[in-house]
């Protein structure tokens, strides 16, 4: 009998439990609009969502297309971990898409016009982000500005401030910047052979491993060391932790300068691959900040689960390319992302649910 | 001149409209930060109404779509009050997901209906030329439009409601301290469900506002750029008082009308400042603002908390 309630009230349980739940559900919502638009072809094209790159006839292509997932996958992890990091010490950095902006803008920047090598172009990204970072962080230890509002006013800015600066580095017929593999192939994060594994996917780097490994970084920084076992005692009680003389100022301005920095570093990952380039009339700023919370909460707010979550919300979100779009829209695993991240907000409610329920009388936690 | 006071005056509605439904939210204990979502949900359904009365008499059209849009909007921050009053969920995190799906389901809505009229058309925009007109009075070249009255209608009504009604004391009283409300008789619930409500209501007005203030089409995919963010910065500035916020919004409505009519001023045009320049202005003039009047911020105490009648 003791056996059992314990599965129930594993914390590492209830996370893969709530965030399978959550999968399930957006999916389902995703299918049911798709029958509303359509009802004949809704189950191949949820299909074809779930599949993305299992959609390809052959092997080679498949392998290509898991390649391409994975590059993406590696900047949505940095930017999903930047969010998760700032969350464990209380702080919601919305702002990571800002952040991931200017490291964009930076390393490209670096790269096409001064032709810096790949490592020069990776650091000026992390100095961008951490800047940006930082620069909220000081506003909400100083100012008792909201981060999120301050986060979200900053990605406008680093939007327009990119578009500006690349506006000197784009193609004279198109609002792309130049292609870096013809401008500066230095400049180009090295592939180290790995290109070869993904049938000569030339996207493929280093940024792959390179991101899991820095989320294990940030798991055993935040759970294994003093300085984050700090910050996350500044995130849960700021007076308690002010109390026990902890800097609650310098951590508040550290962990948003911190969070900056790896989401300006996944900019470097996604545009120092040379997968796409920068489109300088862009007015939206790019999805893959927004994209990180959901990786975020679906990971269950731990660095390792967001590894697998980041590839699950992007491996749907290029899924929807795959489908038939002259019936639906794209935009279809974009709404089933959103729900999931909506139904995150559950998943608090629901695990307090778990650990009463067959509790019995005692109905303490743990 | 003209055409920057036209501008000013139709931006610093939309900005007093939505910044009023924080004011509401917030007042009650309740941080809508979806409003930006729940302006486009309101901008959504209205410019669908505004599609399919095209030909209607002004006044039915006028009327229709503020009702719409103010519905659309209401309907929308139900997700809101569901997961953020009865399942206590993190407001922050409810309130960034209604922006995403907001964007993405206006967008796969639009596309959907779109390519259900015409195969071959899979764009994301909803055209409203004619029925724009019924909104607008030319008085000269000034073009007074009736949303600008309801702005201000609005600004009076909150005022009262908030000040000069039980209801409005008895809403600000479960944002300050919902426990002694509760104490004595006040059900915190349903105040902050009316809050949340009001601000949909608001919000949802303020969105087919923005998309009808300068064009007269509107692509769903590039949602309302963070307009929902700023009026929240204007709630701030304003110190949640409904006067304020209105001054505030004249503001910061100057300064986003600022990017659609500078290339009209010679001298402004002569200075050769990229137009990013312009349209970063609104947002960096409200960061400015946040860093000097956050200090001695005036919110309501028990925001973003949830209210746990069992925690005393």
């Amino acid at each position: 009998m003791n056996e059992k309630k314990s599965i129930l009230k594993n914390e590492g349980f209830q996370a893969i439990l709530a965030a399978l739940i959550c999968i399930v559900v957006g999916l389902l919502v995703g299918f049911i609009v798709l029958l509303i638009i359509n009802p004949a072809g809704a189950w191949d094209a949820i299909v074809a969502i779930m599949q993305n790159f299992m959609t390809r006839s052959s092997g080679p292509a498949r392998l290509k297309n898991l390649g391409n997932t994975l590059v993406k996958t590696s900047p949505l992890l940095m930017c999903a971990l930047s969010i998760n990091f700032c969350y464990k010490v209380g702080l919601f950095n919305i702002g990571a898409a800002g952040q991931y902006v200017a490291g964009a803008g930076m390393c490209l920047y670096a790269g096409l016009a001064w032709k810096l090598p790949w490592f020069m172009c990776v650091i000026l990204a992390i100095v961008a982000g951490g800047l940006f970072g930082t620069i909220v962080g000081f506003l909400k230890a100083y100012c008792n500005v909201n981060e999120v509002i301050s986060g979200i006013m900053l990605n406008w800015i680093g939007l327009y401030l990119v578009n500006m600066l690349l506006s000197g580095v784009k193609e004279p017929s198109s609002p792309y910047t130049l292609k870096l593999s013809s401008v500066n192939p230095g400049g180009i994060l090295p592939s180290l052979g790995m290109g070869a594994f993904f049938a000569k996917n030339k996207y493929v780097t280093i940024a792959i491993p390179l991101s899991v490994i820095i989320a294990v970084v940030v798991w055993v920084v935040l759970n294994k060391t003093k300085f984050g076992y700090e910050l996350r005692a500044t995130g849960f009680n700021k007076e308690a932790a002010k109390y026990a003389g902890m800097n609650e100022k310098k951590n508040i301005i550290l962990t948003l300068m911190i969070g900056g920095i790896l989401a300006g570093l996944g900019a470097s990952f996604f545009y120092l691959s040379a997968i796409e380039e920068w489109s300088v009339t862009q007015s939206s700023v790019p999805a893959m900040g927004f994209n990180g919370i959901a990786a975020t909460f679906l990971g269950g707010l731990n660095p390792i689960g967001t590894i697998f979550s980041s590839f699950f919300i992007q491996h749907i979100t290029l899924g929807g390319s795959e489908i038939d779009m002259s019936v639906y829209p794209s935009q279809i695993s974009d709404l089933i992302s959103a729900i999931i991240i909506y139904l995150c907000g559950f998943v608090l409610f629901f695990k307090l649910v778990m650990n009463k329920s067959g509790s019995g009388k005692g109905g303490h936690k743990k | 001149m003209i055409l920057l006071i036209q501008y000013t005056l139709i931006f610093a509605s939309v900005l007093s409209l939505v910044a009023l439904g924080g004011c509401f939210s917030e007042h009650s204990g309740v941080i809508n930060l979806g409003l930006e979502g729940v302006m486009v949900i309101g901008a959504l359904g209205g410019a669908f109404t505004m599609k399919g009365l095209a030909n209607a008499p002004a006044i039915v059209i006028v009327l229709a779509v503020i009702i719409i849009s103010a519905l659309s909007g209401m309907v929308y921050t139900v997700l809101l009050g569901v997961a953020c009053i009865n399942f206590k969920a993190d407001q922050t995190l409810v309130g960034t997901a209604l922006n995403i799906l907001s964007t993405a389901a206006a967008t796969v809505i639009v596309k959907a209906v779109n390519m259900h009229e015409n195969p071959d058309n899979v764009s994301s925009t909803i055209q409203y030329v004619n029925a724009k007109k019924a909104f607008i009075v030319k008085l000269g070249k000034f073009e007074f439009n009736w949303f600008m009255l309801v702005a201000v209608i609005a600004l009076v009504c909150a005022y009262v409601v908030l000040y000069k009604t039980r209801f409005g004391l008895r809403l600000m009283a479960c944002g300050e301290n919902p426990q002694a409300a509760d104490s004595v008789g006040i059900n915190v619930y349903k105040m902050r469900w009316s809050g949340v409500l009001l601000s949909g209501i608001l919000g949802g007005i303020g969105g087919i506002v923005y998309i009808t203030a300068g064009v007269s089409e509107w692509k769903f995919e590039t949602g309302v750029a963070g307009f929902g963010f700023l009026a929240l910065a204007v709630m701030i500035f304003g110190q949640w008082k409904p006067v304020n916020i209105g001054l505030a919004a004249l503001l910061f409505g100057f300064f986003r009308a600022l990017s659609n009519v500078y290339s009209g001023f010679d001298f402004l045009a002569a200075l050769k400042i990229p137009g990013s320049v312009y349209n970063m202005m609104p947002y960096l003039i409200s960061l400015i603002v946040l860093a000097f009047t956050s200090k001695n911020s005036r919110a309501p105490k028990a925001e973003g908390i949830p209210y746990d009648k069992g925690s005393r």
